[in-house]
């Protein structure tokens, strides 16, 4: 992709400045990747045990919002949309929303695009405060949760994913700005911590412990309704919304962060932001679907090298990119078994881990 | 145009610098010069507020530099810093545009745009604005971040520019029109605060030079006062002659050392 770009002549007729490739604008790449992504949730939504065909969905959202009075569908269809497909299709798209627009802005934070939630022990201290908090639920019986209601889990999940990121970062730049070193073994120590406090808690648990668990190794959007919709929307949202606005400062930041303080940038209010958001994302789709990994990886990646590394686009890119990923990942997990279905968090770690060696020999290979 | 006076920096009870002072005024090229770990990086660090002062005051135009916010300052000094690696393949084009962020909100103006062609032509790498940074050679990169640097102080009247070792890296061409770039934009009201380590470059470019040794000011003054024979032989440990060679317009300096005997 590298060399494709190199050897293009360079067009002489653009106005000065303008740069000669690249030009699809953000709202373009937007555009386009928004009719792909409206595309996978139609496929995903009538895909499925009961396969519903397009036909049906139109009468169905159409009885739904009363543009016809004729019922022309099986009433079970109907349910099977409402209550099962359509609040997992939607969870699927703003947990993959939420995961690539974290990653993409991460991996700015951290000037490494190898910076990866799951990789940097982040989805591991977001996944540990929410299993904390399962645990003082039990035991003092609901009564944080009657406080929060169905946000305790993301909130909590929210809070041990910010301290977890300061946490990597503040060590990190301890050994010099962008030490990948440093930053992988952060992951290393932070993962094998939560690995050990699963362990003690498989080794505690009763049956139906065992089950939460596992949930949360291996990820799932299994447990979609729309109470788990609802709890991610506005976390998302949130970081969807604001997260470009900071995409001028993850530019210069690429510079390091002493020349991004020269251009103007305050670099603690910066960072402040960044984790906020970022985790933001992370904290509640760990809450609602367990450990998805290399979804923040993979698809900030692809959106690098075919639009260019500008974070405005790349942040635009990555989340809509996710959605379109774990929607589709989330289709394959629930068919390729049927009626049985597979973790999602097994499917996308099966994806992600060779395309994250390919990047690590990629990043050396173009060094020399 | 900025007075640095009784400027003191430790970190951790270790003395970095002690009482420097000196002023740059508009049109004035200043050359910090030194052996390493004189203190040249700190003090350029100190420069662009990137450190604040121990004890001791910066001013920038009359206004304490610590009272300026960022964006402010951004406006109106440019720095290039010593290390620049950037890993993310960003254009030539892209990295220089990123000194007229500070100007503009979302969109770049037409005279952003005009501005980055501008530096790119006057650092004389327009041929290759859409080649990818990382594929650039260290001194090309090099040129990249001089005009970046060139681009965000373009349009500034009586701007500062702090360079830390700008020519690291570069052919011997492109050290001297960077140096006579520098020239040039002081010669538009512009102060250029540069850490150099060739002193025949200091010499030749500079008016003012200030003499660092161990965290403290060694000489300050015009070029011909500092760098004399004894200063740079206590300053740096070598011995050196300058000679007024006939077809010159400016004296050279040589080290003067004894051939290397082939031991037996």
């Amino acid at each position: 992709m590298q060399a494709q770009t190199l050897n293009k002549p360079e067009t002489t007729f653009l106005a000065p400045g303008l740069p000669a490739k690249r030009k699809a604008s953000v709202f373009w790449v937007g555009t386009v990747l928004g009719i792909v992504l409206l595309a996978c949730v139609i496929f995903s939504a009538c895909i499925g045990a009961l396969s519903i065909s397009l036909a049906e969905l139109w009468q169905i959202i159409a009885f739904k919002t009363g543009l016809t009075n004729v019922a022309k569908f099986e009433e079970q269809k109907a349910l099977v949309f409402w209550i099962i497909r359509l609040p997992r299709v939607c969870l699927a798209v703003l947990v993959g929303a939420g995961l690539g627009i974290a990653g993409a802005s991460l991996q700015g934070l951290f000037r490494n695009p190898i910076a990866d939630s799951t990789l940097i022990g982040v989805t591991s201290g977001a996944s540990l405060f929410a299993v904390i908090v399962i645990m003082l639920n039990v035991k003092y019986l609901g009564v944080i949760s009657e406080i929060g209601g169905a946000y305790t889990l993301s909130l909590a999940a929210f809070v041990g994913a910010a301290l977890t990121t300061l946490l990597v970062y503040q060590l990190s730049k301890l050994t010099g700005e962008g030490g990948m070193t440093t930053m992988l073994l952060c992951g290393i120590a932070i993962n094998a911590f939560v690995g050990a406090m699963t362990g003690l808690m498989t080794y505690m648990a009763s049956d139906e412990q065992l089950r939460t668990i596992t949930f949360w190794n291996l990820g799932s959007l299994g447990g979609a309704n729309w109470t788990s919709v609802l709890a991610v929307a506005p976390f998302v949202f949130c970081s969807v919304i604001f997260m470009p606005y900071l995409s001028k400062a993850l530019n210069l930041l690429v510079l390091g962060e002493s020349q991004a303080a020269a251009l103007g940038v305050n670099m603690t209010v910066l960072k402040r932001q960044v984790i906020v958001l970022a985790t933001m994302g992370v904290g509640s789709s760990v809450a609602v679907a367990g450990t998805i990994g290399f979804v923040g990886l993979v698809v900030p990646h692809i959106i690098r090298t075919a639009f260019g590394p500008d974070h405005k686009m790349l942040l635009v890119g990555s989340a809509i990119g996710g959605a379109i990923v774990l929607t589709l990942a989330d289709t394959i997990s629930r068919t390729i078994v049927a009626p049985s279905e597979l973790p999602i968090g097994i499917l996308t770690a099966m994806l992600g881990t060779p395309f994250f060696l390919y990047i690590l020999w990629d990043q050396k290979r173009r060094k020399i | 145009m900025i007075q640095v006076s009784n400027v003191h920096f430790g970190v951790k009870g270790r003395k970095l610098l002690s009482n420097v002072s000196f002023a740059a005024k508009p049109g004035e090229f200043w050359s910090i010069i030194g052996a390493n770990g004189a203190g040249k990086s700190t003090l350029m660090k100190l420069l662009s507020r990137e450190h604040s002062p121990t004890s001791g005051s910066i001013t920038f135009h009359g206004k304490d530099l610590k009272k300026y916010k960022l964006k402010e300052l951004a406006q109106r000094r440019a720095v290039l810093a010593q290390q620049n690696s950037i890993t993310l393949a960003f254009t030539v084009l892209e990295i220089v545009l990123m000194g007229r962020y500070p100007f503009y909100d979302t969109q770049p103006t037409r005279r952003d745009l005009e501005i980055v062609d501008l530096c790119l032509k006057k650092v004389g790498i327009s041929e290759f604005k859409n080649r990818l940074f990382p594929t650039l050679s260290g001194g090309e990169q090099q040129r990249v971040q001089v005009a970046r640097t060139l681009a965000q102080i373009w349009e500034v009247k009586e701007g500062l520019i702090l360079l830390d070792e700008p020519t690291t890296g570069m052919d011997l061409l492109h050290q001297y029109e960077t140096f006579q770039l520098a020239k040039e934009m002081t010669e538009k009201g512009f102060a250029v605060v540069a850490v150099v380590h060739d002193l025949n470059l200091a010499l030749q470019y500079a008016d003012q030079v200030l003499m660092m040794k161990g965290g403290e000011t060694f000489a300050s003054g015009s070029a011909e006062t500092v760098l004399t024979e004894e200063n740079i032989k206590t300053a740096f440990g070598l011995t050196v002659r300058i000679i007024q060679p006939d077809h010159t317009h400016f004296p050279i300096i040589v080290p003067d050392t004894a051939p290397v005997q082939a031991s037996v």
